[in-house]
Order: structure tokens, then sequence, then C-alpha cells
């Protein structure tokens, strides 16, 4: 029952690769973006704007944007046919095309813990530590990131879980190369395609079990910092 | 108006908000304890947030002696500008011990900086046995007392203090004043202090800059601001006067005898206050519990009878009912005394600017 195929350990390697690096790029993108919209000094038009695009990926269908990114990324496509002429692929159907497409996708789950959790420090903490001589990053790594400590928590788990279930995406612009771009949720999807339900089966209880547990285990820490509640 | 001050800060700041300007051209001298007193919404913390640099206005100018801290396109950011900053809320960090709060910016100051350490600064504040608490542990006050010495542990070059006594309550407070009246003397550094309580002013401040709507109004001697009849001061809660002065020691009847013979006071020594002998001290007299007589009486109970000259005679501001008038009176050491009087008796007695005349002063209170 329990007997995994090598096609489905490599699409676990795939989708735990995916999800690590994808949460690990999206701490130190989200990071900035999220400061910058919670204490930023833009005019709030802008801020605005950008405050909807992050959140766009949260009510397009994954679909839409896995086929911008096609267009985007593939060989005809701006990106793709940029990447060519310098001698380089294209990023359509390779890992890191869905690893970019992971990142846009889960954008809003990183930046909107780290937002909340940065709108609740405010702005008095980093004041103080610059009037005590600490330079920015200096304050981001000894007051920031102790403080928000929670936030960071809640937004690198939501970007860790939330890539494990990603579909439409990956779909569209990676296919399921085996080892490359075939994620356990599509490898789930080709086994009941194929009526192979036990495979589908395996797979989907291991993933479901796997999620509770690093959730669980993540709010259960975070109860004691007690900064970010979702 | 103090000395002119060609190395003191000088700040030029013009800024508008949505039902707010801030238009302020000044200087203030770089010693001793300034007050910047007005009502809240007046723009002292803007102001303040502007010197220390949280706020930078375009064409504003700051000027700390000969360093341009803003000036054109010169912006020294917050943690190079050795400003130390205690605001009213606490703001420990809370993921720090005591000692962590407190080391957090001695350790990045530059060691030839360093002109205070940590026993020291520990020993003025008493922080000596909370050094190994957490923050979250401590009360209000104490919060505030790490905060002051967290600030002073940077050897600032000036101590900006944004109402850091406004959050406490009146019992804490007067715990913490002695430690913030001593501060200033002690370490040296010069201190600007926003608040919007007469009390704090007349406790701690050594000038007075006034601030109205936006506008500072004017910067003066905190002694010559006590000395107006019509000093926003007293806008809340009645004139009084401040008296600065030595403390002798205590008589037989445990009197100590204050200021010069010419304008002695015998005052009790009030429990708590620390007011041992010999050092300098400040008498604050309540303009309503002062008295006017032509002679001096003999057989009455008071024992302050101070000879004084009538200076001027004011209308009591913002007094409903029978008109009070306030009495200026100038005493033989120079120090000015305010009596609170009624119309009638002003005109009984025949009152004018240069009638001579002795003060009964019927209760004073120590300030430190």
């Amino acid at each position: 029952m329990f007997e995994l195929s090598p096609t489905d350990w490599m699409a676990i390697e795939v989708t735990l690769k995916l999800a690590i690096y994808t949460t690990l790029i999206l701490l130190v993108i989200a990071t900035p973006i999220a400061w910058w919209l919670a204490n930023g000094r833009a005019p709030g038009g802008l801020r605005t704007t950008v405050q909807a695009l992050v959140a766009l990926p949260l009510v397009l269908p994954p679909t839409v944007l896995g086929f911008y990114l096609l267009v985007l990324l593939g060989p005809a496509g701006p990106v793709g046919s940029t990447l060519e002429n310098m001698g380089l692929n294209h990023l359509a159907f390779t890992f890191q095309g869905i690893l970019i497409a992971s990142v846009i996708y889960s954008l809003p789950f990183a930046v909107q813990p780290l937002q909340q959790a940065f709108a609740n420090l405010g702005r008095r903490p980093t004041e103080i530590a610059g009037s005590l001589g600490a330079g920015r990053m200096d304050r981001f790594f000894t007051v920031v990131l102790p403080m928000s400590r929670g936030g960071f928590i809640v937004a690198a788990t939501l970007a860790f879980a939330h890539t494990l279930g990603e579909f439409g995406v990956i779909l569209m612009l990676g296919g399921a190369i085996p080892g490359e771009t075939q994620v356990l949720s599509i490898l789930i999807y080709d086994h009941a395609e194929a009526m192979n339900f036990d495979a589908a089966h395996r797979l989907s209880l291991g993933l479901l079990v796997f999620a509770f547990v690093v959730l669980f285990v993540v709010y259960a820490i975070n109860r004691r910092f007690d900064t970010v509640r979702l | 108006m103090s000395q002119p001050v060609s190395n003191g800060l000088r700040i030029k700041a013009r800024l508008e908000r949505s039902g707010f300007a801030l238009d302020v051209d000044t200087a203030i001298p770089l010693e001793g304890v300034t007050a910047l007193f007005g009502r809240s919404g007046c723009g002292k913390t803007t102001l303040l947030r502007i010197i220390a640099g949280l706020e930078h206005p375009p064409g504003a100018e700051v000027h700390f002696g000969d360093t341009a801290w803003q000036c054109g396109k010169t912006l020294v950011p917050l943690h190079r500008r050795r400003v130390g900053l205690v605001f009213q809320e606490s703001t420990l960090l809370p993921h720090l011990s005591v000692r962590g709060n407190l080391l957090y910016g001695y350790k990045r100051t530059p060691e030839p900086l360093r002109r205070l350490h940590l026993d020291e600064v520990a020993d003025l504040l008493g922080l000596t046995e909370l050094l190994d608490r957490r923050a979250d542990q401590l009360s209000g006050g104490q919060r505030q007392r790490v905060a002051l010495g967290r600030a002073l542990l940077i050897s600032p070059d000036l101590l900006l203090l944004d109402e850091p006594l406004n959050a406490l309550d009146t019992q804490t407070k007067r715990e913490i004043m002695p430690f913030l009246a001593r501060l200033s003397d002690r370490t040296g550094i010069p201190t600007l202090l926003v608040t919007h309580a007469p009390d704090e002013v007349e406790r701690l401040a050594h000038r007075v800059a006034f601030m109205h709507d936006g506008q500072l109004e004017r910067l003066e001697p905190l002694r010559d601001a006590l000395a107006r009849a019509d000093s926003p001061l007293f806008r809340d809660e009645g004139a009084v006067s401040v008296l600065q002065g030595e403390l002798g020691p205590a008589d037989t009847h445990g009197l100590h005898p204050f200021g010069p013979p010419e304008a002695r006071y015998r005052v009790p020594s009030t429990p708590g206050a620390t007011n041992g002998a010999g050092r300098p001290a400040r008498l604050r007299i309540e303009a309503r519990d002062v008295s006017i007589a032509l002679s001096p009486p003999q057989d009455v109970s008071i024992l302050n009878i101070i000879p004084v000259t009538i200076e001027s005679l004011d209308e009591a501001p913002g007094h409903h009912g029978p008109a009070r008038i306030l009495a200026t009176c100038r005493q033989q050491d120079g120090q000015t005394l305010i009596a609170e009087l009624t119309r009638l008796s002003t005109e009984r007695l025949g009152l004018q600017p240069g009638t001579r005349a002795h003060a009964l002063v019927k209760s004073v209170a120590f300030l430190d």
C-alpha cells in the first residue's frame, strides 16, 4: 500500500525543492515589499497599486497567471526570447520557470502576514534603535526581525504550504516533466486520470498528513510568540 | 531672550499639513534643560522630531553648533546625530533584558565617545537591581528610567524628551522627577523637554520655549517666564512663583532657612523630599497663598513675611466671578513673587507699582 514508485519519489523531491526555494526567495522579496507597504512614505496611489498587484494571485484563476507567464517566459515571449538571444534557455517547462511562477503565485501569502506584523510593530522601535546608533540593516536584524518573529513564521509557513498545493500555474507553465516540473499535485492528477486510484490515494493522504503536521507545529510554536495570528 | 547663540541648536522649519502649520526659526542654547511648552497639537512634538531627524521636511534647516544636521542637501541620518530620545510610552525592546536595552546604544557608540558607563548610569537612575529583569517585568516608572538610562548610555550630545512623564500616574511621576532633575546637572548633557505640564517646567527647566499654533512665541529663562502675570504656565493652574536659593541647616524647630537674609524664608522639611542642607533648591509658591500687608504685621501665625516692592498689577487671566488681581512683587534679592488679591483689597490698600509692602507667604512647597 505505501510503496512509492521512482516517479513518486521524484515528484516528492521536486515538490519539496520547489517549496523550500520558493519560501526562501519569498522571505527575501516579501520583506522589503511588506515593510514599504506598512511604513512607506510613498503617495497613496502608488501604494494602493502595489498592494493590489501583490494581492492579484489571490483572486486570479491560476490558469490566467500560468498562461501569461507561459507567454512571457516561453521561447516567443519577451523574457524567453531575450534569454535565448543571450545563449540561454527560455524558461517554459523548466524548474526555474515554475520557481518564478511559484514565487509570484505565493507572494500575497508571504507579504500580508509580514505587512501585518510590521504595522503592529509601528515605527517607534526602529526610531529608537536608530537614535541609539543602529543603521538600517542593524535595526532590521536586531529589532524588526526578533520583534516580528511571529509574522515571519506565519509568512514562511503559508508560502511553503501554498506552494505544496500549487496546481494550475504549474500545469500551464511547467507541464509534467518528471524530475523537472512534475510536482505532487500534478502527479496525483495524472494518477487519477489514469484511473490509478491507489497511487493517487497514497500521495494525497501523504500530502494531507504532511500539510497538517507542518501547520500544527508552526501554529503551536507561533502561539508562544503571539504577534501575528491568521 | 537669552544671550545670542552662535553655537546653539538652530532650527528653521516650515511645514504644512492638513489643518496644521509649523513655522519656526529659532536658536536654543545648548546648556541645561529647555522646556518646549505648549498645548497638545501646537507642534512641539513635530519640532522635536525634526531636530531628531525623524522627519525632514524639505527646506528645513537644523544646525547643532557648527554641525549641519539638515541643510540643503546635507542630511545627517538619525543614527549619526547622537541624540538620546525618550518618548512618553514605553519603548523598551521587549526581546532584550534591561541590561540588553541599556547596552544596545552603548555598544554602538564608538569607544572614544563613551563618557557615561553602565555602572554610573544604573546608579544615577536606580537601575542596579533591575539589570537582569525582562523589559516586560517592569513597572511604568521603571521602564521610563531604563529608557532614560539607555538614551544616556550613548553619551548623547543632546537629550530629547517627549513628554516622558505623561503616561505615568502622579505617584510614579513624583518618583521619577528627582532622577530627571539630577540628569542635566550631573551629566552636563543639554536637554530639550517637550511638555504641557507647568509643574514639570517649574521643576526641571532652566528656560522655557513657549509654542502656540505651530509657532515658537518666545524663549526665555524660567525666572522671566514665571515673573509675568500672563505667563502661559499659569493658564490652567493659576499663578505660581518659583524661587531659587540655598537651603540652610534645620534649626531647633525643624525649620530650614532658605534664601539670602534680605529675603529669608523658613521652611519645614517635607517628608520624602531630599532637602539636605547647603544645596540649591527651588521653592514653589502659589499666588493664592500670598497676601500683601503695607506694614509688617506683628501678631500673625504666618512665618514668612518678606519685604517687597510692587512692580505691576494685572487682572488675573481667565478668571470668572469677582475680579482677581495678580500683584507682581520684587523681593529685595531680585526674585519675583506673585500675589493673588481681590480688586477690593488692592484698592483699599492703594497698591500701585512702586508701593513698598510686605508679602505674607502662607505655604511653600519644595520642588526638589
